[in-house]
């Protein structure tokens, strides 16, 4: 069954918790992940490729572009979905 | 290589270097860890040759201006070599930017022909109507086949048959129009002729000889000016062989490097800081008599290096790490903002040199470049053979504004004489970037005249562009600095732009506009953002035609505030 762009929020959630070793409830879907987890541009691209991973998918680098938020990231990936 | 000295223009120096080295590899795409294509001079020019027969059975004349906004790939090589071989005007845009920037910059370059691919053409389509910009021709590369394209045609089935005219351009002849910023505010599209792109080729390859063994891997865009120049242009006259990664994640670098041999590579300090990062971290994780012998083999090798680099040795002395690198690295070729001497020092002390210089996008790409002999992480270099640099004004330290003269300096901005007048003084131009000249000639660059900053990534960010950003906010007047032209330090890096707010009369900010800045900012790309701001409580200075007199406005801010009353974002 296709997921919800809800379930591919919640994903990345914990994918980014995860990979950036930061716990769960600190990240909420509307924050600017940049700024939440203190990451540089590069730091994000190392994250979409776990992202790939972990959807089965491929996002381009230009995929980054303008989103900044973890809600937007989650509908730019479940566009590919 | 070519003696470029015997060529009136790109497209005829590419073109002898497409017959020379005709059987020699001289391109490889390759996206993650798979290989899209692999061309060989012969091939690369099989390709260019019938789009550049279709562009001109579609009418693309001489000196017509064609826009490129692509992510680096082949098509972007393949595509600008067309437009040199039918005599035509090249505009690189920066696929980066947001469509609306694109669309104005397109608008202001007058393109008649654009190319690029699929994504960037809907978000383009979804921006404003074709026939309200001057473009005719639309070429978009890589559409899905079901995909609705619009006006556009196909770049992959945009072929002419038969042989198309090579159409000779004179040294004078613009070549490109670069923007250098302006995305927001005044466009700056630099004039930069066949001639400026032939002589800086000619010194930097005097400098830092190519050939057919170099393997260059290229990460950076091609509208950037450094891999235009040296990703591009410098291995295709000697050559080389050109790797297109389509994506910069550090892990698919690091691949790459191994297997396809890399020799050179062009990149941003943000990227070179990433790279050491990583090393660092993997070195804090050794065993602690393992960390000091590296410790002191660095320093050996800084001292059997201190001449000149010797990359063979230092392999033998740092085995694991060239390995990491695929064991056929010379050379790091980092610009486009400034780079840290700490970062440039633990790279040359791992038998890695890392050329650095200074550059801007008005004198072509570069100005000065370290020769490395000996390596100097404390300063970017002296002047390119053929470029001479002066400092004016210098003040009792010897700093100054910093002025070039050469041929690689641009020949104007497009459809602005006044700006151009002001940058370009009896043939020196203004770089607005302050710094000293040492007594062995080397450049030492300090801070900005200029009111803007320069990112880690390489991008020039003016404040004006990012206060369109900001409009509406609920204050009396808003403007942005750069916070080291409000406050100059006497050195560069880390550099921040400060939202300077004047609240309506009696007012404070309130927790509603504080948060309206967060979620503004948040919106613009990272490298946009204002890292804090400021209350003023007075009116900005303004002309009679109501434009806020910055220079006034930060001299009075200087006088009545310090960094320390910058709230930080």
């Amino acid at each position: 069954m296709r997921r919800t762009v809800e379930q591919t929020l919640e994903e990345l959630l914990h994918l980014a918790a995860s990979h950036f070793r930061v716990p769960r409830e600190q990240l909420a879907p509307d924050d600017d992940f940049f700024e939440k987890l203190r990451i540089d541009s590069l730091q994000a691209l190392e994250l979409l490729t776990r992202l790939e991973h972990h959807f089965g998918i491929e996002l381009p680098d230009y995929e980054l572009q303008g989103v900044t938020s973890f809600r937007a990231l989650a509908e730019r990936i479940h566009a590919r979905l | 290589m070519l003696d470029l000295s015997h060529y009136a223009s790109l497209g005829e120096a590419l073109r002898e270097a497409l017959q020379r080295w005709a059987d020699h590899v001289c391109l490889i795409e390759a996206d993650r860890d798979r290989e899209n294509c692999r061309l060989t001079y012969r091939q690369f020019q099989e390709r260019a040759l019938p789009l550049a027969r279709a562009l001109q059975e579609h009418g693309f004349a001489p000196d017509e201006r064609a826009a490129i906004i692509m992510t680096n790939q082949s098509k972007w090589l393949i595509s600008a070599y067309a437009i040199f071989y039918a005599g035509g005007v090249l505009v690189p845009l920066d696929y980066k930017l947001s469509a609306r920037e694109q669309w104005a910059l397109l608008r202001h370059a007058r393109a008649s022909v654009l190319i690029t691919e699929f994504p960037f053409w809907r978000a383009l389509r979804q921006e404003g109507r074709l026939d309200e910009l001057p473009l005719r021709l639309v070429l978009v590369t890589e559409a899905p086949p079901e995909a609705d394209v619009g006006e556009a045609l196909r770049w992959e089935e945009f072929r002419g048959e038969g042989e198309p005219t090579f159409v000779p351009r004179r040294r004078e002849d613009v070549a490109c129009i670069v923007y250098s910023s302006g995305t927001g505010g005044r466009p700056k599209g630099c004039l930069l002729t066949h001639e400026n792109y032939l002589e800086q080729c000619r010194s930097l390859t005097a400098i830092y000889p190519f050939s057919p063994e170099v393997r260059y891997l290229s990460i950076l865009p091609t509208n950037h000016a450094i891999d235009f120049m040296v990703g591009f242009i410098g291995p295709f006259v000697c050559g080389a062989t050109v790797v297109h990664l389509r994506t910069l994640r550090p892990e698919y670098i690091r691949e790459a490097f191994v297997r396809y041999k890399i020799t050179h590579m062009s990149l941003v300090p943000l990227i070179l800081k990433n790279l050491e990062r990583g090393l660092r971290e993997r070195f804090a994780a050794l065993p602690a008599h393992k960390r000091v012998a590296l410790r002191a083999l660095m320093r050996l090798n800084r001292w059997l290096t201190r001449r000149r680099p010797n990359v063979r040795l230092s392999r033998r002395l740092f085995p694991d790490v060239h390995r990491a690198f695929g064991g056929h690295l010379e050379m790091l070729i980092v610009g486009g903002a400034f780079s840290e001497p700490a970062t440039l020092q633990f790279f040359y002390d791992l038998g890695i040199p890392v050329a650095n210089g200074y550059g801007l996008t008005e004198a072509c790409t570069a100005v000065t470049v370290n020769d490395l002999r000996p390596f100097r992480a404390d300063t970017v270099g002296k002047p390119l053979p053929g470029v001479e640099v002066k400092i004016l004004n210098p003040d009792a330290d010897g700093i100054g504004e910093v002025a070039v003269r050469g041929k690689n300096v641009m020949a104007g901005y497009l459809d602005d004489p006044e700006l151009t007048a002001e940058t370009i003084v009896d043939g020196w131009l203004l770089t607005g970037d302050l710094g000293w000249i040492d007594e062995t000639g080397h450049l030492h660059l300090v801070g900005r005249k200029k009111n803007m900053i320069v990112t880690e990534g390489g991008k020039n960010i003016y404040p004006e562009d990012v206060e369109t950003f900001f409009e509406g906010l609920a204050v009396k007047e808003f403007c942005i600095f750069a916070a080291n032209y409000i406050w100059p330090e006497r050195r560069l890096g880390d550099e921040q732009l400060v939202l300077v707010l004047h609240p309506f009369p009696g007012e404070e900010i309130t927790e509603a506009v504080r948060r309206d800045v967060l979620a503004r900012n948040r919106r613009l790309p990272d490298y946009k953002r204002v890292h804090g701001y400021l209350v003023w409580d007075r009116d900005f200075p303004r002309t009679a035609s109501l434009k806020i007199k910055r220079t006034m406005l930060a001299e009075e801010i200087r006088a009545r505030r310090s960094r320390a009353d910058v709230h930080w974002l």
